[in-house]
């Protein structure tokens, strides 16, 4: 990455080979730049350094010099010879320095991984068929790797707790775990809630809560991630579903505009469980555990599926045809979302312009935790702002349009996915204006609404973000919607187009949206959404740096630090 | 008999009359060398004491003068001395008797210390079930500190150090350097990982901290006492000053014997000084310093150069007893407990004795220790239990050496040396165990379980 272009470069040898890596890190990550896999289960690229499995143990060696005079000691070839250690020494704990060489393959690595397999091995309780974690599991892929196939264990096995409730989202089975203390490093470094510890000793060492304490905090899944075994599964999961069956697909979180990168699990249209994907710049490895339970709400039965005016079942085409006669006829206001992409909010942006209308957000705001969970609960309210659909941040409901449409300034009403009869508009104010409603799921507004447009949730339609740190994020759609429901972009271009009398683009695709936004809106300029990697591309806040945000400090955030640096609009 | 102790730690213990009060002390010329140090510079004192070459009494003996150098004074950070009390190795019993009958001699030596290395505050980690000495601890200090020899203001120097006494967890691996920091600080004695985490730089309270052993802190009071030079001159090159040894099993007179190091041959220390084995019985083989150390075998012969450049061909009897010369023949002094067995010993019970010891005590930290320490224990159990199999040894030797060298403390091979050992020493016992168990299991009958120990 090059958003540290500062960090030293070094030259190490691995294997016999000369190479260059950054100053600081350590054997593991090292070794991986230059595609060597140390293996590992302690170690854990976001959490401190345990060092107890044992895993990584590799042959270590520093160029020797003289003691007395510090000049350096060479060998016959003229090289300087190199002092290699009597014993393997861990990877996670031994930082690179200049001259350092390793080996990662050595018979005597070999020999100590066989031996750390073997011995983790001997207490397990070998039940991959029934385990959860088969698939993704690293004892299963590291055993198959470095172990020795067959067992020399005649003895009877450890037995400890099994299926325990650690907490309302996590069950463990103490027998699968290797004690690798990455759950108990995790809850205690990340998410501040020291709940885990070990209890008893040596061989029966056991997983567990402290005495009344619950492993409940809002990030108690990422320990199920982390977990290198199947030791703690989510409870939700668990029994669900093989791993191998499930397809993956990138996402980004809604709940909050931390963004966390996410990865979908889903097969046959159906989700079975979201667990975060590593983005370094915001949110490193973790997720909220409500962030990973907003799919639910998208399997409840409410679910709008039909285009319809006046409660007439009609076609997208129809649909876009009314409501755009209905947009002509001026004296629009629209309640817009930040809960829309980028591309939405674009066309809405368009939408206002091309028919004069005034846009409101509802503002929806909560504490935030410090870490993940930020104070703006909304995952796009800075791309409202790119795209021009609001200037300043809402100040609440909606109340104030109350006015406009009883004194008659506002006649049709465009409401995005939201229940404005409970953010100040009730249903008998609603009744005086035309409403043309563009939503998932049944509501309130959608029932007294004239035209109704279903819409895709962000699991089923593909877009982007721009979180707290004005980083523009692309997710894509994991399963496929309800039938006939097409993506927002393609009935907003219907419309957006016809209110300027252009000929809509058939089948928009967000290439086709990436080079308008690209072309009016500076922050933008140069962008193609294929050009957006799977970590997002940071644009210029400046322009809105004076707004006041709600967001607090978090874990990849500090709002005081961004206003003085904010992050390089455009990264190599 | 012209073997004769030299007594320098232990002088006046046993001596009738003795007892563990400053009064007594005092009157033996204690605080003396406090006295005299505190009037020393700090640096001097270290000094001495690199001078005086004087290795560690705790097990690994490394050289205390070079530990106090490694110590980190840069910092800033508050300097920590710990005296490890926490003397826990199966077959040694030495701190035990200064904590009991000389609790001042400790007291003064660490505090000399805790002057040359300037620590703001000293611990004592005192073995949880040492309740008897950590009371006599206690009353020493308040002793100590009424007449000012410690707390504020020692000796009207304008140096300040306290000494808390504090009890151990009731663990073997609290005497592990780092583990007895994690206990300290109230946490599981799991032994830190090194690197980073060197007491020296950073250990207790991540500040720098020097653990030493009680009977090296008692040695520093008489390097003062003499001067390093002098000190030096007892024993011989790199193994300075004295030793005591603490031998029991089979021997007549078990119990703790103090010599200058390699003044005494190991069969001196037997049959001269302990009064031999029982009556009738033979020498098997002897442990020379504490259960982790690698068992020597009765009739082996030891070849080969010690590093000043001498070849030695030693009998076990011939052996010196130093550093060194154990290290030579391929064990170690350690902690100085002497473990003799005589040929009633069952070496695969001995072994699992042993095995039952460390598999209990590993802390569970790291994988090859938690997992194949109680692998071996459950090996032996077996062996003993009469399913013993042919090839039960080389699974044995198989599995010591997966753990020694692989894991985050010493406990590894602390625990994995007498298993290597006892199999390449006596592997014919282990296979002609399996081989009479096959025998018995053949005619039906019930195997010969005797022992009650594991």
């Amino acid at each position: 990455m090059s958003e540290h272009p500062t960090v030293e470069k070094i030259v190490i040898n691995v294997d016999g080979k000369d190479v260059e890596v950054p100053a600081g890190i350590n054997a593991i990550e090292a070794a991986r730049l230059h595609g060597k896999e140390i293996p590992h289960y302690c170690y854990h690229p976001k959490l401190s350094i345990a060092g107890n499995c044992r895993m990584c143990l590799i042959e270590m060696g520093m160029p020797m010099r003289d003691r007395a005079t510090g000049e350096p000691i060479m060998n016959e070839a003229g090289k300087q010879k190199i002092g290699w250690g009597p014993k393997p020494t861990i990877g996670c704990a031994t930082n690179v320095a200049p001259g350092m060489h390793l080996k990662t393959d050595s018979p005597m690595v070999k020999e100590a991984r066989n031996g750390v397999t073997e011995f983790l091995l001997i207490n397990h309780p070998l039940d991959c068929p029934i385990c959860d974690q088969a698939g993704e599991c690293r004892l299963q892929e590291f055993s198959a790797d470095h172990g020795r196939c067959e067992s020399r264990f005649i003895e009877e096995k450890n037995v400890k707790p099994k299926h325990t409730t650690l907490g309302p989202r996590v069950t463990l089975d103490d027998e699968r775990c290797i004690l690798c203390s990455r759950c108990i490093r995790f809850s205690s470094e990340i998410a501040g809630d020291d709940c885990l510890g070990f209890v008893d000793r040596g061989t029966y060492s056991t997983l567990t809560c402290y005495p009344g304490r619950e492993l409940k905090h809002n990030y108690s899944l990422n320990t199920v991630d982390i977990c290198p075994v199947g030791a703690l599964t989510e409870t939700d999961f668990r029994f669900k579903m093989r791993v191998w069956f499930l397809k993956r697909t990138n996402s980004i979180c809604t709940e909050s505009s931390a963004g966390s990168n996410s990865t979908i699990w889903s097969r046959e249209g159906k989700i079975y469980r979201i667990t975060p994907r590593r983005n370094d710049a915001v949110n490193d490895t973790w997720m909220t555990d409500s962030g990973r339970e907003l799919f639910k709400a998208i399997e409840t039965g409410d679910r709008l599926t039909r285009y319809t005016v006046d409660g007439v079942h009609k076609t997208p085409d129809e649909t876009a045809l009314v409501a755009t006669d209905l947009l002509k006829g001026g004296a629009v206001a629209i309640v817009g979302s930040a809960h829309s992409s980028v591309e939405e909010q674009f066309l809405y942006s368009l939408m206002a312009g091309r028919t004069d209308a005034k846009v409101s957000l509802i503002r929806r705001t909560g504490e935030g935790d410090g870490i993940l969970l930020t104070e703006d609960r909304t995952p796009n309210m800075r791309g409202a702002l790119l795209t021009g659909l609001i200037s300043e941040l809402p100040a609440g409901d909606v109340g104030s349009l109350a006015e406009s449409i009883k004194s008659g300034t506002v006649k049709t009403l465009v409401v995005v996915n939201e229940d404005v009869t409970v953010f100040g508009l009730p249903t008998d104010i609603l009744s005086k204006v035309k409403i043309i409603y563009f939503g998932t799921h049944a509501n309130e507004t959608g029932r007294v609404a004239d035209v109704v447009c279903p819409s895709l949730s962000v699991f089923e339609k593909e877009g982007s973000f721009v979180n707290v740190s004005f980083r523009v994020q692309k997710f894509a759609a994991a399963i496929p919607g309800p039938k006939g429901v097409l993506p927002d972009v393609s009935i907003l271009e219907k419309i957006v187009a016809a209110l300027d009398g252009e000929k809509p683009v058939g089948g928009i695709t967000h290439d086709i949206l990436w080079e308008r936004l690209a072309g009016k809106i500076p922050q933008f300029a140069g962008l193609t959404w294929s050009g957006i990697g799977d970590e997002g591309t940071a644009v210029d806040p400046t322009a809105f740096l004076d707004l006041p945000f709600p967001e607090r400090k978090h874990l990849k955030f500090d709002p005081v630090a961004f206003k003085k640096v904010p992050v390089a609009p455009v990264e190599a | 008999m012209a073997l004769k102790e030299k007594r320098l730690i232990m002088k006046h213990v046993d001596e009738p009359g003795y007892t563990n009060d400053i009064d007594c002390y005092l009157k033996h010329g204690g605080y003396e060398d406090l006295k005299k140090a505190v009037a020393l510079k700090p640096e001097y004192i270290c000094a001495e004491v690199m001078e005086s070459g004087v290795r560690g009494r705790g097990g690994a003996g490394f050289p205390a003068g070079m530990k106090w150098k490694f110590l980190d004074r840069k910092s800033g950070k508050p300097i920590y001395l710990i005296c490890n009390c926490d003397e826990s190795e199966p077959g040694t019993f030495k701190d035990r008797q200064i904590v009991h009958k000389d609790p001042h001699q400790l007291i003064e030596g660490m505090m000399i210390a805790a002057f040359a290395i300037q620590a703001k505050l000293a611990f004592i980690y005192i073995r949880g079930e040492f309740f008897q000495g950590y009371r006599i601890l206690e009353k020493a200090i308040e002793e100590a500190r009424a007449g000012n020899f410690l707390g504020e203001n020692i000796l009207d120097t304008g140096y300040s150090c306290d000494i808390i006494v504090h009890r151990g967890a009731g663990a073997y691996i609290c005497g592990e350097e780092t583990g007895l920091i994690e206990s300290l600080e109230g946490k599981r004695a799991n032994p830190r990982i090194k690197p980073p985490y060197f007491p020296a730089a950073l250990g207790l309270y991540q500040c720098p901290t020097i653990v030493n052993n009680v009977e090296t802190l008692c040695d520093v009071k008489h390097i003062v006492n003499m001067g390093g030079k002098e000190f030096a001159k007892i024993g011989t090159s790199g193994n300075t000053g004295t030793r005591t040894w603490c031998v029991s099993g089979h021997v007549m007179n078990p119990g703790y014997y103090e010599f200058a190091c390699a003044d005494i041959t190991l069969g001196q220390l037997i049959y001269d000084i302990c009064g031999g084995l029982k009556p009738g019985r033979k020498l098997k083989a002897v442990i020379p310093g504490g259960s982790s150390a690698k068992v020597l075998r009765a009739d082996e012969r030891f070849r080969g150069t010690l590093q000043d450049g001498t070849e030695f061909d030693w009998g076990i009897e011939d052996i010196p007893m130093d550093f060194d010369s154990l290290a030579a023949c391929g064990s170690m002094s350690g902690s100085g407990g002497v473990i003799v067995m005589d040929d009633s010993t069952d070496i695969v019970e001995a072994l699992a004795n042993i095995n039952y010891f460390y598999a209990h005590e590993s802390c569970g930290q790291c994988t090859p220790c938690r997992e194949g320490v109680p692998w071996l224990r459950k090996v032996t159990r077996r062996m003993v239990d009469g399913e013993a199999r042919e090839e039960d040894a080389d699974l044995l030797k198989s599995i010591a050496d997966q753990i020694a060298g692989r894991t985050i403390c010493a406990f590894g091979e602390a625990a994995s040396w007498p298993v290597q050992s006892f199999i390449e020493k006596f592997k014919d016992e282990f296979v002609e165990k399996a081989r009479e168990q096959a025998a018995r299991r053949k005619e039906g009958k019930k195997p010969a379980t005797e022992t009650t120990l594991v």
